[in-house]
């Protein structure tokens, strides 16, 4: 019999804690089966392709979405700013890390929602753990959906904060706690604009209005729409009409933006003093130069693009069409976004069904519990506006062919 | 409301979460005996608070680890 790695833990070791893990993991690969965590991106030949294991590959898991991460524009801007300020700043936005780039980057963002306030983070997640743990702390209360992403857990956690989580986009569940609330506590709502595991749209118009009844301010995590869904790519509160009562919205610069960095707008006349107040702002080193260059520069490219935002929403009706009509059960009955869920009848099959298809040359993501909702096993794909039509057909082809040997449809 | 008529009310509402028929005690834990995961927990404590008109906060959560726990919180949430 073969040791495995469980057997030889000493008495006393905190990582023992992880052994049920260690376990599914190890049984998984012991199939044979490519590891679905572990994967090398050897050549990235544009955002729509790579060479991944050995193998050309057509991304379909990359939330690129915009396609930006190739724009000649963008390349030029961080080639000058790299040139022109260095690798790295060294140094906290507070003391030495705020240079001309990380002003017009927040200029940029101050355009593109038509905000009066915009901080730069260094990721999306410290952003929201930043900004969630000032802005709620001891004796507060926090109203959040069920399946928020990690970082806003994290952010309430940090905080201190009461937190009170309610059913999935569940407006009656969210109000009830609401109501319940002791009088003269501090209230903040967080909302996600589009839900990545499944793909699906929050009811904000609702959502906000009582929020709003109960003088909650609202905080809306956008990362999964910027650039995409609204009239000017502001987002799911932007398309809903509610941009306006929304007090705090949250983003990325590494999905649409094509980079990486976090970022929170806002018109509140007080917002500059998170700037003091906000940890995981301070206590860490700003963006490269270059970074806050090629952010600016997509940012503001973002603002014109129209035409390819119209041409990802065709990619993600045909694929969600393409997908149901091969009998595959997919997160939303219609395209809400441009994340596609096929959701998997268990663990061993989805992880069988990713390798099959990336053995035809498609990488989507494998998401399992507990990141995903329900227990589920998703493949989420995620749409670009670089993804030609014809891709999109080859695609389904690779669906198709993959599902069928598998058995799973 | 005094704490036999909170009683008989969480016993009636934790029925449908008792799968496995596991008796019910002051001393039997929800992860290990009832072995609720995160969602039934999300469900049992929205029923919890419907019936109550109450809010058991996660950061209430983290401390109410067996029946009998849960009976006392809510009694004394009832009353305050």
């Amino acid at each position: 019999m073969t040791e495995t790695l469980t057997d030889v833990a000493p008495s006393g070791d905190l990582l023992s804690k992880f052994d049920d893990l260690i376990q599914t993991r190890e049984t998984l690969l012991a199939s044979g089966i490519e590891d679905p965590f572990n994967l090398v991106m050897e050549k990235v030949l544009s955002p729509t392709t790579a060479i991944c294991n050995g193998r050309e590959t057509i991304l379909l898991g990359t939330y690129n979405y915009m396609g930006m991460t190739f724009d000649p524009d963008v390349i030029d801007a961080g080639k000058q700013a790299l040139a022109d300020y260095g690798s790295g700043t060294t140094g906290s936005r507070v003391l030495n890390g705020t240079y001309q780039g990380h002003r017009e980057c927040e200029d940029a963002l101050r355009e593109f929602y038509a905000m009066d306030h915009a901080m730069v983070f260094s990721t999306g997640y410290q952003a929201n753990l930043g900004i969630i743990a000032t802005l709620a702390g001891k004796g507060d209360y926090i109203v959040l959906d069920i399946d928020s992403h990690a970082s806003i857990w994290d952010g309430c956690a940090m905080g201190n904060a009461e937190v009170v989580p309610f059913k999935h986009n569940d407006v009656e569940a969210m109000e009830k706690r609401l109501r319940r609330i002791p009088e003269g506590a501090g209230k903040l709502v967080i909302l996600e604009g589009v839900y990545s595991m499944l793909g699906d749209v929050a009811p904000l118009k609702e959502m906000v209005a009582i929020a709003k009844k109960y003088d909650a301010m609202v905080l809306v995590d956008e990362a999964h729409s910027m650039g995409f869904i609204g009239e000017n790519g502001r987002g799911v509160c932007e398309e809903q009409g509610v941009i306006d009562d929304v007090d705090f919205i949250i983003g990325t610069f590494s999905k649409s933006v094509g980079t990486v960095g976090g970022f929170c707008v806002s018109n509140h006349p007080k917002f500059d003093i998170m700037r003091l107040v906000c940890r995981p702002y301070v206590f860490t080193a700003s963006l490269p130069p270059s970074v806050v260059a090629t952010a600016a520069t997509s940012i503001r490219k973002l603002m014109h693009g129209a035409n390819k935002r119209a041409h990802l929403w065709e990619n993600s009706k045909r694929l969600h069409g393409g997908l149901t009509d091969f009998g595959f059960e997919l997160g939303t009955g219609k395209p809400q976004s441009a994340i596609v869920a096929v959701i998997m009848p268990d663990l061993e099959r989805g992880a069988a069904m990713w390798e099959a298809l990336l053995k035809e040359g498609l990488y989507v993501n494998l998401a399992r519990p507990p990141a995903t909702p329900a227990n589920m096993t998703l493949l989420r794909c995620s749409l670009c506006a670089e993804h030609s039509a014809e891709e999109v057909e080859t695609i389904l082809g690779m669906f198709e062919r993959a599902g069928k040997a598998m058995g799973i449809i | 409301m005094d704490s036999a008529a909170v009683d008989e009310r969480i016993r009636a509402l934790i029925e449908p979460f008792n799968k496995k028929g596991v008796t019910i005690e002051d001393a039997t834990t929800f992860a290990g005996d009832l072995e609720f995961d995160s969602l039934t927990v999300m469900d049992f404590v929205a029923e919890i608070e419907d019936e109550f008109d109450i809010i058991i906060s996660m950061n209430q959560q983290a401390e109410i680890e067996n029946y009998g726990q849960l009976v006392a919180a809510v009694h004394k949430m009832q009353d305050s």
